[in-house]
């Protein structure tokens, strides 16, 4: 696992998506290295959540492919899904049960670290809702336990959609630090946001969409 | 990825889905209440004649348990759907077929196990001979797990359409009839004493079947689903 964070990177080669008849992008290249962080910028409707699912696996380009390391992740599968964790537009968490109950389901989906459940609670600003179904949540404590999900397993790459949805800036802080701590500790970050994305220590490259 | 965290994984995911359902009790009872009703208004319906109710009991269970099936099938992915939980499945890093499995596993155990145990009451109300009770048994251990196999992949193919209802059941259910008609012609069989070894092979080769397909099939469609 170690190795691996140090040696692959997530490549884009020709990529192009069409969405009813409109390109949305075409012959767009890119190579995100251990350490940095991809930031996607555009209008809505730019096809920055569509460049994103191209890049987990769950859409397939109209052409061109996604390498990681120096395969297509289509033919890696589970192999390239194991280093990858991913935070859509919809939570992945379920309402009715316990913070706590959801982050255990999110690390057995994945490869389970060292990080107890408890501490990637206090790490999002949760402790202390371990045992309240969620539903009971505010939407913003909702987001973070959503992105806590990153905590729990062990992968080098993030790829989030509109992390800062409905969070205030305390919240968006706590996220920022998080992400920052990734990159700078090797991972690799792939983000679309509407906020301006602050991280300090990190090689930023920027894809604008809509240019 | 070793075998120890995929049965980790697979454990989890029934144990949460279960929880699940303990915790939305009046959605889970709605097919098993359907079940009891439509088998106990029978017998008021066309009137207290012993000999045709067990004539039509057999067909009617069956009837009652299949509809129930495709009543609740459409749980078995719509709130992961929505909820944007079916994409983390997909993400994993454990086959999505064997979460499939753990998935229709959780739902037959919330939905199908309940009818298996209320038969043999229904059984007896309808006035079925104790053989024949027996059969009904055991083909509702073997054909309520083929249900849900078989609707998962229907609900897979149609969980991205707003309203698949109606596409989910013209898909399902001719898929559905030869189990009923086996499973029914079995406990009518056994009901006249006569053997019904064929008729039970039948229909556990029909599980083995969807037992080694459904998974693999529904996996797939989940994926286009999902693109």
């Amino acid at each position: 696992m170690t190795q691996s964070k140090d040696t692959a990177a997530l490549a884009a080669h020709a990529l192009e998506c069409i969405r009813d008849d409109r390109t949305l992008f075409s012959n767009l290249d890119f190579r995100l290295e251990a350490g940095s962080a991809l930031i996607l910028e555009g209008r809505n409707g730019s096809g920055k959540t569509s460049l994103l699912r191209i890049l987990c696996g769950i859409r397939l380009p109209d052409a061109g492919t996604v390498t990681w390391g120096d395969t297509a992740i289509d033919k890696l599968g589970p192999d390239y899904h194991m280093h990858m964790a991913y935070i859509g537009h919809r939570d992945g968490i379920k309402l009715d049960l316990t913070p706590l109950e959801n982050l255990a389901m999110a690390r057995a989906l994945g490869m389970p670290n060292d990080i107890t459940l408890e501490a990637a609670l206090a790490k999002v600003d949760l402790a202390g809702y371990e045992d309240v179904l969620t539903r009971n949540l505010s939407a913003g404590q909702q987001r973070r336990l959503a992105l806590a999900r990153l905590l729990v397993t062990d992968t080098s790459l993030w790829i989030l959609d509109e992390p800062f949805t409905s969070l205030d800036v305390h919240g968006i802080s706590v996220i920022e630090e998080l992400l920052d701590a990734h990159t700078t500790s090797g991972g690799m970050l792939a983000v679309t946001s509407h906020h301006a994305v602050n991280l300090q220590n990190t090689t930023v490259q920027r894809i604008n969409l809509s240019a | 990825m070793n075998s120890d965290s995929l049965t980790r994984a697979f454990v989890i995911l029934i144990r949460r889905d279960l929880m699940l359902a303990v915790r939305h009790r009046a959605e889970m009872a709605n097919p098993i209440l359907f079940f009891v009703l439509v088998t106990s208004l029978f017998p008021l319906g066309i009137g207290a004649n012993p000999a045709l109710l067990q004539a039509v009991a057999p067909g009617v269970i069956w009837v009652a348990a299949l509809l129930a099936a495709l009543l609740s099938i459409e749980n078995v992915f719509r709130s992961d759907f929505e909820d944007g939980s079916l994409e983390q499945y997909l993400l994993s890093s454990h086959p999505l077929s064997v979460l499939v499995l753990a998935k229709i596993t959780a739902h037959w155990l919330v939905t199908g196990l309940p009818l298996l145990l209320i038969s043999p009451l229904l059984g007896i109300l309808m006035g079925l001979p104790v053989d024949a009770i027996k059969i009904l048994f055991i083909t509702l251990l073997l054909g309520t797990p083929v249900l849900s196999l078989i609707g998962a992949v229907g609900v897979a193919l149609t969980v991205g359409l707003r309203k698949g209802g109606m596409i989910l059941s013209l898909l399902v259910l001719p898929l559905y009839v030869p189990v009923l008609i086996f499973a029914s012609s079995a406990v009518d069989t056994a009901a006249t004493g006569l053997p019904v070894t064929a008729h039970l092979s039948l229909i556990a080769a029909l599980l083995l079947l969807a037992l080694s397909l459904s998974p693999f099939a529904t996996a797939a469609a989940l994926r286009v689903s999902l693109s």
